[in-house]
Protein backbone atom coordinates (compact mmCIF):
# COMPACT_ATOMS: atom_id res chain seq x y z
CA UNK A 1 0.00 0.00 0.00
CA UNK A 2 2.46 2.46 1.21
CA UNK A 3 5.29 1.44 -2.05
CA UNK A 4 1.76 1.75 -4.16
CA UNK A 5 1.07 5.43 -3.09
CA UNK A 6 4.31 7.11 -2.30
CA UNK A 7 6.99 4.74 -4.76
CA UNK A 8 9.70 7.00 -3.91
CA UNK A 9 9.15 6.88 -0.20
CA UNK A 10 8.04 9.76 1.95
CA UNK A 11 10.99 10.88 4.08
CA UNK A 12 12.23 13.75 1.62
CA UNK A 13 8.91 15.10 0.85
CA UNK A 14 8.16 14.87 4.85
CA UNK A 15 11.98 16.87 5.57
CA UNK A 16 11.28 19.34 2.70
CA UNK A 17 7.89 20.01 4.31
CA UNK A 18 8.95 20.55 7.61
CA UNK A 19 12.14 22.91 6.22
CA UNK A 20 9.47 24.73 4.71
CA UNK A 21 7.59 25.38 7.50
CA UNK A 22 10.27 26.33 9.50
CA UNK A 23 11.35 29.03 6.98
CA UNK A 24 7.59 30.24 7.23
CA UNK A 25 7.89 30.09 10.89
CA UNK A 26 10.82 32.17 11.42
CA UNK A 27 9.75 34.47 9.26
CA UNK A 28 6.56 34.71 11.44
CA UNK A 29 8.71 34.66 14.51
CA UNK A 30 11.48 37.42 13.35
CA UNK A 31 9.07 39.96 11.60
CA UNK A 32 5.16 39.27 12.06
CA UNK A 33 4.98 38.32 8.43
CA UNK A 34 2.77 36.24 6.36
CA UNK A 35 4.98 34.62 3.74
CA UNK A 36 3.44 33.41 0.73
CA UNK A 37 4.94 33.33 -2.36
CA UNK A 38 2.73 35.02 -4.66
CA UNK A 39 2.59 38.12 -3.94
CA UNK A 40 5.60 39.31 -5.08
CA UNK A 41 4.46 38.65 -8.73
CA UNK A 42 2.35 41.20 -8.33
CA UNK A 43 4.04 43.95 -5.80
CA UNK A 44 7.32 44.05 -8.28
CA UNK A 45 5.33 45.96 -10.65
CA UNK A 46 4.75 48.20 -8.44
CA UNK A 47 8.19 49.69 -8.83
CA UNK A 48 7.50 50.39 -12.50
CA UNK A 49 3.86 50.69 -13.08
CA UNK A 50 2.25 54.22 -12.20
CA UNK A 51 -1.59 52.99 -11.98
CA UNK A 52 -3.36 53.05 -9.00
CA UNK A 53 -3.66 49.30 -8.54
CA UNK A 54 -0.26 48.52 -8.22
CA UNK A 55 0.65 51.71 -5.86
CA UNK A 56 -1.56 50.34 -3.32
CA UNK A 57 0.17 50.22 0.26
CA UNK A 58 -0.36 46.69 0.75
CA UNK A 59 2.08 46.48 -2.61
CA UNK A 60 4.62 49.42 -1.83
CA UNK A 61 5.16 48.71 1.84
CA UNK A 62 6.27 44.87 0.83
CA UNK A 63 7.35 45.27 -2.57
CA UNK A 64 11.11 45.34 -0.87
CA UNK A 65 10.81 42.41 1.83
CA UNK A 66 9.34 39.90 -1.02
CA UNK A 67 12.01 40.24 -2.99
CA UNK A 68 14.45 39.27 -0.37
CA UNK A 69 12.42 36.71 0.60
CA UNK A 70 12.54 35.53 -2.95
CA UNK A 71 16.50 35.80 -2.87
CA UNK A 72 16.86 34.01 0.17
CA UNK A 73 14.69 30.68 -2.00
CA UNK A 74 17.01 31.07 -4.60
CA UNK A 75 19.80 30.90 -2.23
CA UNK A 76 18.63 28.00 -0.48
CA UNK A 77 17.92 25.96 -3.20
CA UNK A 78 21.70 27.07 -4.70
CA UNK A 79 23.07 25.59 -1.01
CA UNK A 80 20.97 22.33 -1.79
CA UNK A 81 22.12 22.04 -4.61
CA UNK A 82 25.96 22.21 -3.56
CA UNK A 83 25.26 19.75 -0.87
CA UNK A 84 22.78 17.00 -1.70
CA UNK A 85 21.26 17.55 -5.21
CA UNK A 86 22.76 17.94 -8.84
CA UNK A 87 21.27 20.73 -11.48
CA UNK A 88 18.48 19.25 -12.67
CA UNK A 89 16.46 20.68 -16.27
CA UNK A 90 13.16 19.62 -16.27
CA UNK A 91 12.08 18.00 -19.79
CA UNK A 92 8.51 19.93 -19.29
CA UNK A 93 7.57 21.67 -22.83
CA UNK A 94 8.38 25.69 -23.42
CA UNK A 95 4.40 25.78 -24.06
CA UNK A 96 3.54 24.31 -20.78
CA UNK A 97 6.08 25.97 -18.66
CA UNK A 98 4.72 29.32 -20.12
CA UNK A 99 1.17 28.90 -20.77
CA UNK A 100 1.19 26.72 -17.17
CA UNK A 101 3.06 29.75 -15.50
CA UNK A 102 0.96 33.11 -17.00
CA UNK A 103 -2.34 30.79 -16.05
CA UNK A 104 -1.31 30.33 -12.58
CA UNK A 105 0.37 33.92 -11.97
CA UNK A 106 -3.33 35.39 -13.19
CA UNK A 107 -5.26 32.67 -10.74
CA UNK A 108 -2.72 32.89 -7.93
CA UNK A 109 -3.35 36.99 -7.82
CA UNK A 110 -6.86 36.91 -8.58
CA UNK A 111 -7.43 34.12 -5.74
CA UNK A 112 -5.02 35.69 -3.02
CA UNK A 113 -2.71 33.28 -2.85
CA UNK A 114 -0.76 29.82 -4.02
CA UNK A 115 0.07 26.55 -2.72
CA UNK A 116 1.73 28.10 -0.34
CA UNK A 117 -0.24 31.20 0.64
CA UNK A 118 -3.63 29.33 0.81
CA UNK A 119 -1.94 26.06 1.08
CA UNK A 120 0.48 26.29 4.07
CA UNK A 121 0.19 30.01 5.04
CA UNK A 122 -3.74 29.55 5.11
CA UNK A 123 -4.38 26.19 5.94
CA UNK A 124 -1.62 26.87 9.21
CA UNK A 125 -4.18 29.64 9.91
CA UNK A 126 -6.92 27.42 10.02
CA UNK A 127 -8.87 29.55 7.16
CA UNK A 128 -11.42 28.00 5.88
CA UNK A 129 -11.34 30.25 2.38
CA UNK A 130 -7.94 28.83 2.46
CA UNK A 131 -9.31 25.43 2.62
CA UNK A 132 -11.80 25.88 0.34
CA UNK A 133 -9.12 27.42 -2.29
CA UNK A 134 -7.15 24.07 -2.00
CA UNK A 135 -9.44 21.98 -2.93
CA UNK A 136 -10.59 24.21 -5.54
CA UNK A 137 -7.26 24.12 -7.18
CA UNK A 138 -6.29 20.72 -6.52
CA UNK A 139 -9.04 19.26 -8.23
CA UNK A 140 -9.23 22.19 -11.52
CA UNK A 141 -4.98 20.93 -11.27
CA UNK A 142 -5.45 16.92 -11.18
CA UNK A 143 -8.40 17.16 -14.08
CA UNK A 144 -6.05 19.69 -16.28
CA UNK A 145 -3.07 18.01 -15.45
CA UNK A 146 -4.89 14.28 -16.60
CA UNK A 147 -5.54 16.32 -19.99
CA UNK A 148 -2.68 17.51 -20.61
CA UNK A 149 -1.08 14.21 -20.52
CA UNK A 150 -3.76 12.50 -23.19
CA UNK A 151 -3.11 15.65 -25.61
CA UNK A 152 0.43 14.37 -25.36
CA UNK A 153 1.96 16.47 -22.73
CA UNK A 154 4.77 15.68 -20.97
CA UNK B 1 12.57 47.13 7.96
CA UNK B 2 16.24 47.18 10.09
CA UNK B 3 18.58 45.00 8.65
CA UNK B 4 18.64 42.19 10.87
CA UNK B 5 14.79 41.76 10.13
CA UNK B 6 16.20 41.71 5.90
CA UNK B 7 18.75 39.16 7.21
CA UNK B 8 16.32 37.19 9.34
CA UNK B 9 13.66 37.21 6.07
CA UNK B 10 16.77 36.04 3.48
CA UNK B 11 17.06 33.28 6.35
CA UNK B 12 13.61 32.36 6.22
CA UNK B 13 13.92 32.20 2.15
CA UNK B 14 16.50 30.25 2.36
CA UNK B 15 14.99 27.25 4.81
CA UNK B 16 11.84 28.11 2.20
CA UNK B 17 14.45 27.32 -0.84
CA UNK B 18 15.94 24.11 0.82
CA UNK B 19 12.99 22.27 2.17
CA UNK B 20 11.18 23.06 -1.79
CA UNK B 21 14.74 21.54 -3.37
CA UNK B 22 14.65 18.79 -1.22
CA UNK B 23 11.42 17.91 -1.45
CA UNK B 24 11.91 17.74 -5.19
CA UNK B 25 8.99 19.98 -5.54
CA UNK B 26 11.17 21.95 -7.88
CA UNK B 27 11.18 19.49 -10.41
CA UNK B 28 7.67 19.60 -12.31
CA UNK B 29 7.78 16.17 -13.31
CA UNK B 30 7.42 15.16 -9.74
CA UNK B 31 4.38 17.81 -9.31
CA UNK B 32 2.52 16.42 -12.01
CA UNK B 33 2.88 12.55 -11.14
CA UNK B 34 1.58 13.74 -7.91
CA UNK B 35 -1.48 15.49 -10.02
CA UNK B 36 -2.03 12.61 -12.04
CA UNK B 37 -2.26 10.38 -8.81
CA UNK B 38 1.20 8.28 -9.38
CA UNK B 39 2.74 9.53 -6.10
CA UNK B 40 1.18 10.99 -3.25
CA UNK B 41 4.12 12.44 -1.98
CA UNK B 42 3.30 16.39 -2.17
CA UNK B 43 0.30 15.77 0.01
CA UNK B 44 3.60 14.99 2.91
CA UNK B 45 5.03 18.59 1.64
CA UNK B 46 2.21 20.45 2.35
CA UNK B 47 1.04 18.54 5.40
CA UNK B 48 4.29 19.05 6.95
CA UNK B 49 5.02 22.66 6.18
CA UNK B 50 1.53 23.87 7.38
CA UNK B 51 1.83 21.97 10.34
CA UNK B 52 4.80 23.48 11.25
CA UNK B 53 2.98 26.32 10.46
CA UNK B 54 0.01 26.18 11.98
CA UNK B 55 1.98 25.63 15.34
CA UNK B 56 3.94 28.65 15.13
CA UNK B 57 0.53 30.68 13.89
CA UNK B 58 -1.70 29.40 16.69
CA UNK B 59 1.67 30.08 19.78
CA UNK B 60 3.74 32.82 18.58
CA UNK B 61 1.10 35.33 19.26
CA UNK B 62 0.15 33.91 22.65
CA UNK B 63 3.50 33.18 24.01
CA UNK B 64 5.72 36.61 22.72
CA UNK B 65 4.89 39.87 23.00
CA UNK B 66 6.40 40.89 19.93
CA UNK B 67 8.20 39.26 17.05
CA UNK B 68 12.31 40.18 17.01
CA UNK B 69 12.34 42.75 14.65
CA UNK B 70 9.09 43.99 14.37
CA UNK B 71 6.30 45.57 16.09
CA UNK B 72 2.91 43.13 16.10
CA UNK B 73 2.46 39.76 14.45
CA UNK B 74 0.55 39.55 11.00
CA UNK B 75 -3.04 37.52 10.50
CA UNK B 76 -3.48 35.90 7.52
CA UNK B 77 -7.08 36.66 5.87
CA UNK B 78 -8.68 35.34 3.20
CA UNK B 79 -12.45 35.47 2.42
CA UNK B 80 -15.07 33.25 0.82
CA UNK B 81 -16.20 34.68 -2.42
CA UNK B 82 -16.30 34.18 -6.02
CA UNK B 83 -12.52 35.66 -6.49
CA UNK B 84 -10.96 33.26 -4.16
CA UNK B 85 -12.45 30.38 -5.46
CA UNK B 86 -12.59 31.54 -9.11
CA UNK B 87 -9.21 32.74 -9.04
CA UNK B 88 -8.25 29.18 -7.47
CA UNK B 89 -9.49 26.84 -9.75
CA UNK B 90 -8.04 29.49 -12.65
CA UNK B 91 -4.88 28.96 -10.88
CA UNK B 92 -5.18 25.05 -10.48
CA UNK B 93 -5.53 25.21 -14.06
CA UNK B 94 -1.89 26.82 -14.32
CA UNK B 95 -0.46 24.35 -12.00
CA UNK B 96 -1.92 21.71 -14.02
CA UNK B 97 -0.79 22.26 -17.29
CA UNK B 98 2.88 23.20 -16.26
CA UNK B 99 3.72 21.54 -12.79
CA UNK B 100 5.09 24.57 -12.09
CA UNK B 101 3.32 26.82 -8.59
CA UNK B 102 5.19 30.26 -7.60
CA UNK B 103 7.73 28.81 -4.89
CA UNK B 104 9.21 26.37 -7.29
CA UNK B 105 9.37 28.88 -10.43
CA UNK B 106 11.76 31.09 -8.27
CA UNK B 107 13.60 28.71 -6.65
CA UNK B 108 14.09 26.68 -9.35
CA UNK B 109 16.58 29.07 -10.62
CA UNK B 110 18.87 28.36 -7.71
CA UNK B 111 19.25 24.69 -9.22
CA UNK B 112 19.61 25.58 -12.38
CA UNK B 113 16.75 25.00 -13.82
CA UNK B 114 16.82 27.63 -16.51
CA UNK B 115 13.71 26.24 -18.26
CA UNK B 116 11.91 27.59 -15.19
CA UNK B 117 13.16 30.71 -16.27
CA UNK B 118 9.82 30.78 -18.91
CA UNK B 119 7.29 29.91 -16.32
CA UNK B 120 8.40 32.98 -14.38
CA UNK B 121 8.42 34.90 -16.82
CA UNK B 122 4.76 33.43 -17.56
CA UNK B 123 3.75 34.28 -14.13
CA UNK B 124 5.14 38.31 -13.76
CA UNK B 125 2.98 38.63 -16.82
CA UNK B 126 0.13 36.44 -15.34
CA UNK B 127 -0.07 39.08 -12.37
CA UNK B 128 0.64 42.09 -14.16
CA UNK B 129 -2.80 41.08 -16.87
CA UNK B 130 -4.80 40.15 -13.51
CA UNK B 131 -3.71 43.68 -11.95
CA UNK B 132 -4.46 45.46 -15.38
CA UNK B 133 -8.03 43.92 -15.60
CA UNK B 134 -8.83 44.46 -11.91
CA UNK B 135 -7.73 48.21 -12.32
CA UNK B 136 -10.06 48.37 -15.25
CA UNK B 137 -12.67 46.69 -14.07
CA UNK B 138 -12.76 49.14 -10.94
CA UNK B 139 -12.31 52.46 -13.20
CA UNK B 140 -15.35 51.42 -15.40
CA UNK B 141 -17.25 50.79 -11.95
CA UNK B 142 -16.53 54.24 -11.04
CA UNK B 143 -17.08 55.86 -14.18
CA UNK B 144 -20.85 54.04 -14.14
CA UNK B 145 -21.39 54.97 -10.67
Amino acid sequence: MIETLFPLGIAHYLLGGLCIGAGVSWLYYSTGLIGGMSSVFTSTWSFVIDLPFFQQSRFVNSRNWRLVYAAGLILGALIWMLSFGEPFRTSVSWWQLGLGGFVAGFGARQSGGCTSGHGICGLGSLQLPSLAAVLTFLTTAIVTATLVQLIGGV
Amino acid sequence: MSKLGLLSILAAGILFGFGLSYATMIQPEVVLSFLRLEDFGLAWVMGGGALVTLIAYQYMPRLLRRPLFAPTFDRHSATLDRKTLGGAAIFGIGWGISGVCPGPAIAGLGAGNWPMLISLLGMFLGALAQGLWIGRKKTLATASA
